[in-house]
């Protein structure tokens, strides 16, 4: 921590210390040879040092690398994401302060810095300029293609087979491949015990911090600037400093093939949270973005809804208390508390509402509607009423046009970077002609595309459907009334929709089977799987886990009704 | 589309090939040409378990759009081609040869060449031997452009012989190429196949420089060696090749006979009925009519005044004699169901009246003795006929009512 002189390399300071107990830039990862000596006990040699410390921390390689850690390669991964969220305005804080911390606390959590390493642990990290005398020959160490098969990925990067027969060849006294070094080691490591880190981890840590400060940025929007490319995640390996090599087994831990799936990340970060020993978040109250009152109003905006719409969410969210700052805030470790998914919830208690207004059966809202356009027939108010049919045709239409375009996108989304990885030396060179034909190629057919050019990245947005009032044609319907769907009972306006169906009449135990319901499209309502398709295109989930949800609310809402009535209708009277 | 919000580079590829596809078969080429240039960096991954792997889609498919395209050039196609030969040793020789096909269509015969003899020189350790048959393939395709020159060559000659010119350097060339061509091609035919090109080349070859028995024993192999694939055209090149050569009777109707089992429609067939008809042997001339109905049970020779002249002449001749009539009963039996609808309704008899009066007269010719006079195309026919005044037609009906029982005797 007094460490103040400035780096050699970048003149910066802003020293970190690595688990060999010397001291590195954090710009520009240029280690010195300096040690920290022990004073206190927040930063305690490891006595992984004596092992280390065998192997001299080179500088240099033969390749012009140096020696590496894998907890290193995410922290800068970490700073690369965290940086792209300040650029969309995310607040600074959030880097020096909070993920910061969460980051430190994490390595010392997981034991692989600032903290005393569990004698007797003996570290068997390879690397490439170890030389074999080095290596502790363990008879019991798994043969690398047993490493290879250890892996929560898709497993594409372990069909290489020109990899496989490569390392075939390797013996046991010489090396297991990786840039890292202790790659190897990272991936024999048993997960459950210290959760080791991935990829989607990171976006789990960026999650974390991002609901610590409460920004206005919900998981699922989170994962969408990730898929468009504004927050480094898919390639961001490319931004390593050169004399960080990246090959071998790094690139099962660090390179990826898949978009970060809402669940995973989701959950991670709970694991996380609960790992990290974390206090309670900061409270989530009705006036952050993250209360359903205020997420319902975005998504009533971006689908279209009238903004009427938001007294009724509003109504159901008091009723069933999620809106409470004690349901909506998370507490790490608390596991009677049920993980609040703050954006498909908000979807959801939208979902219900519709269900409550329209009954969505198929039937019952066009009928609504066709009463809606009757009435408007005499309409003097100068607000149209809403009619439910014509709502559909709007939304419907747009949605089909974006949702095959996103297919295409989806079909044309670049997975590779210019920044070429080889698994071995063996491969190298095979691998860069490879590259060179695949540059090669997209010159020649991508001029043979015609007109169309690689679009630019979209800036990004937080609303994927804009509905303007402005426009003429009726399209927007933001500001149309519910009247029409509508009436008077006692001087208060209610549903004229007096029915209400159940998705489902008991609810599965989360515990068991990851769900509280089984959303298959065949057994509901037309009406219904569009409104939870819209949903599900807005919040890049899939439509089950709207569903789950608004299975949830619906049993809260009724739960009275459904232990008196439980035997034999699913269709109950409001 | 899917609705999945999951997406891994597999999947993603799955789908850029799907739209791929798509756009291929509506024939655009630009969409195509867009994708593809998604698709290409598939070729970064290893595909071994799979079926066909990404270089060998690309080489496929960007061969389809650079073919097609309106912005692309030849130039651009070659250099493309020559970047998919390096991309699967495997697969070398089969893109050098599918390369040089499109050379070929695109009128480059000497580039073609030039392809065929590089890759012909080509070596590549353990692969020169698997890709044996492609390399046959290749030694053949250049034979048959050596059989081009040569071609060429013999056609000056000819020409120059024509005005009196005799030019020794054009004849050299000519057996220069001549024996390039042949050792290529007698190569190829030796593999059972399917060659019709390359054996009717090399007979040509034979047959000009006079080796008669060398062909005759190439279309003997091609047409008859049971390894061969069945293969119609072969016995059709040996028929002709008899024909040509004067071969003995005895010989010719052997190879038509077998043809006429294989492909009962054939054009020699006519002939064949004709050879046949003069025979002194009543088992051939019983042949001959069984050759004549079936050559007219195809649809191709509906209309045909040829055949029907034939069949005509032959039934005419059998009743006349009032021998082997039940030789006419026999072929008729099986016919006697469909023939009359299929070629002897009131519609065809007005049809072929207007369209083609011979054609009308064989017919109802026909159809008044299988049918007898009472039969409806007969009838129109004879009385368009007579109403027209030809005389033949007048002919035709005495005849028809002369000898009407027969119909009742081979009904």
């Amino acid at each position: 921590r007094d460490f103040n002189e400035r780096c050699a390399q970048c003149s910066e300071v802003n020293w970190g210390l690595t688990d060999g107990g010397r001291f590195y830039c954090r710009s520009c990862h240029n280690v010195t040879e300096r040690t920290r000596e022990v004073v206190n006990t927040d930063f305690i040699t490891n006595s992984r040092v004596q092992t280390i410390s065998k192997g001299l921390r080179k500088q240099e390689n033969n390749d012009g690398g140096s020696e590496w850690y894998i907890c290193e390669g995410f922290q800068l991964v970490l700073k690369k994401q965290v940086e792209a969220l300040e650029a969309l305005g995310v607040c600074p804080q959030m880097k020096d302060d909070i993920l910061c911390n969460f980051w430190r606390c994490y390595l010392q959590k997981s034991k692989q810095a600032y903290c005393k390493r569990p004698s007797g642990e003996a570290v068997k990290a390879l690397s490439v300029c170890e030389s074999s005398t080095d290596v502790d020959s363990d008879p019991e160490r798994p043969s690398v293609l047993h490493l290879l098969s250890l892996s929560e990925s898709e497993g594409d990067l372990q069909t290489d087979c020109s990899f496989a027969s490569s390392v075939s060849k390797v013996s046991e006294s010489t090396s297991v491949y990786s840039g890292s070094v202790d790659g190897s080691l990272y991936l024999m490591k048993n997960q459950k015990e210290k959760l080791s880190m991935t990829m989607p981890m990171t976006l789990s840590f960026c999650y974390m911090a991002l609901l610590w400060v409460r920004e206005p940025m919900t998981l699922s929007e989170l994962l969408r600037y990730v898929v468009e490319g504004h927050i480094p995640y898919l390639n961001v390996f490319q931004h390593f400093p050169e004399k960080m090599k990246l090959c071998g087994l790094d690139l099962k831990i660090f390179c990826v093939e898949s978009w970060p799936v809402y669940e995973e990340v989701f959950n991670k970060m709970h694991e996380l949270a609960a790992f990290l020993d974390l206090p309670r978040f900061p409270d989530i109250t009705e006036s952050c973005f993250l209360h359903p009152d205020m997420l319902c109003m975005k998504y009533l905006m971006e689908a279209n809804l009238p903004d009427e719409l938001h007294n009724w969410t509003c109504r159901v969210v008091k009723k069933i208390g999620i809106g409470e700052v004690d349901f909506l805030t998370l507490t790490p470790g608390n596991k009677s508390t049920r993980k609040v998914k703050y954006d498909v919830l908000a979807a959801a208690v939208i979902v219900v509402v519709l269900k409550l207004l329209f009954l969505l059966d198929d039937h019952y809202e066009w009928l609504l509607s066709e009463l809606a356009e009757e009435r408007n027939k005499n309409n003097t108010e100068g607000v149209p009423y809403f009619e439910f049919k014509k709502w559909y045709e709007v939304v419907k239409h747009s949605l089909d046009v974006k949702q095959k375009k996103l297919d295409e996108e989806r079909a044309k989304y670049p997975w590779r970077c210019e920044k070429p990885l080889f698994y071995s030396v063996k491969n190298k060179s095979k691998v860069l002609k490879r590259r060179q034909m695949v540059v090669n190629l997209q010159n020649q057919f991508g001029k043979l595309s015609g007109s169309v050019q690689r679009a630019e990245k979209p800036n990004p947005s937080s609303f994927q459907l804009r509905w303007s009032e402005e426009n003429t044609d009726g399209s927007c319907f933001h500001g149309h009334s519910l009247k029409g769907i509508l009436q008077e009972k006692r001087g208060l306006l209610t549903a004229m929709n007096p029915d209400y169906w159940l998705c489902t009449v008991k609810l599965c135990n989360e515990k068991l089977c990851g769900h509280l319901a089984h959303y298959r499209e065949v057994e509901f309502p037309q009406s219904y799987h569009f409104v939870l398709g819209l949903f599900s295109f807005l919040l890049w989930v899939q439509p089950s886990y709207i569903h789950d949800e608004v299975c949830m609310i619906e049993h809260k809402l009724f739960n009275k009704k459904l232990y008196k009535k439980l035997k034999y209708n699913t269709v109950l009277r409001k | 589309s899917s609705s999945e919000h999951k997406l891994n580079f597999k999947k993603s590829k799955e789908a850029c090939l799907s739209y791929i596809q798509d756009a291929l078969l509506q024939k655009q080429w630009k969409r195509a040409a867009e994708f593809l240039t998604c698709y290409v960096e598939s070729l970064e991954k290893d595909y071994s378990r799979e079926h066909i792997g990404p270089s060998e889609v690309i080489w496929r498919i960007g061969t389809e759009i650079l073919w097609h395209h309106s912005q692309s050039s030849m130039k651009e196609f070659n250099c493309f081609m020559e970047q998919m030969k390096t991309l699967g040793v495997k697969r070398y020789l089969k893109v050098c040869l599918e390369h040089v096909f499109h050379l070929l269509c695109n009128g480059q015969i000497d580039e073609a060449y030039q392809n065929l003899s590089l890759a012909e020189s080509w070596r590549f350790g353990e692969q020169t031997a698997i890709q044996d048959k492609e390399m046959k393939l290749i030694q053949a395709y250049r034979g048959l452009l050596d059989y081009y020159s040569w071609s060429k060559q013999k056609n000056i000659l000819l020409e120059n012989s024509e005005d009196g010119f005799s030019d020794l350097a054009v004849e050299q060339e000519m057996h220069g190429y001549f024996r390039k061509a042949a050792v290529n091609l007698k190569e190829i035919i030796k593999i059972p196949g399917v060659w019709d090109i390359f054996v009717k080349c090399y007979v040509d070859l034979l047959e000009f420089y006079g080796d008669h028995n060398e062909a005759r024993q190439v279309l003997n192999e091609y047409a008859y060696n049971s390894k061969f694939p069945a293969n119609p055209n072969a016995h059709v090149y040996l028929c002709q090749f008899l024909k040509r050569q004067g071969e003995s009777k005895k010989s010719l109707t052997s190879a038509l006979k077998i043809l006429h089992d294989i492909v009962p429609s054939h054009e020699l067939m006519i002939d064949f009925n004709t050879m046949l008809q003069k025979s002194k042997k009543r088992k051939k001339r019983q042949l001959g009519l069984e050759v004549i109905f079936a050559v007219l049970d195809y649809a191709g020779w509906k209309e045909n005044a040829k055949a029907w002249s034939c069949l005509a002449r032959q039934v005419k001749q059998i009743v006349i004699s009032e021998k082997h009539l039940d030789w006419i009963k026999q072929e008729w039996n099986s016919r006697k169901d469909w023939w009359p609808a299929f070629h002897f309704s009131r519609y065809l008899a007005k049809r072929n009246w207007q369209e083609n009066k011979s054609l009308s007269y064989e017919k109802a010719l026909v159809a008044g003795i299988l049918l007898g006079k009472g039969c409806k195309y007969f009838k129109y026919v004879s009385h368009q006929g007579c109403k027209a005044q030809l005389k033949r037609f007048r002919v035709l009906k005495k005849f028809v009512n002369r000898h009407n029982p027969v119909y009742l005797r081979i009904s």
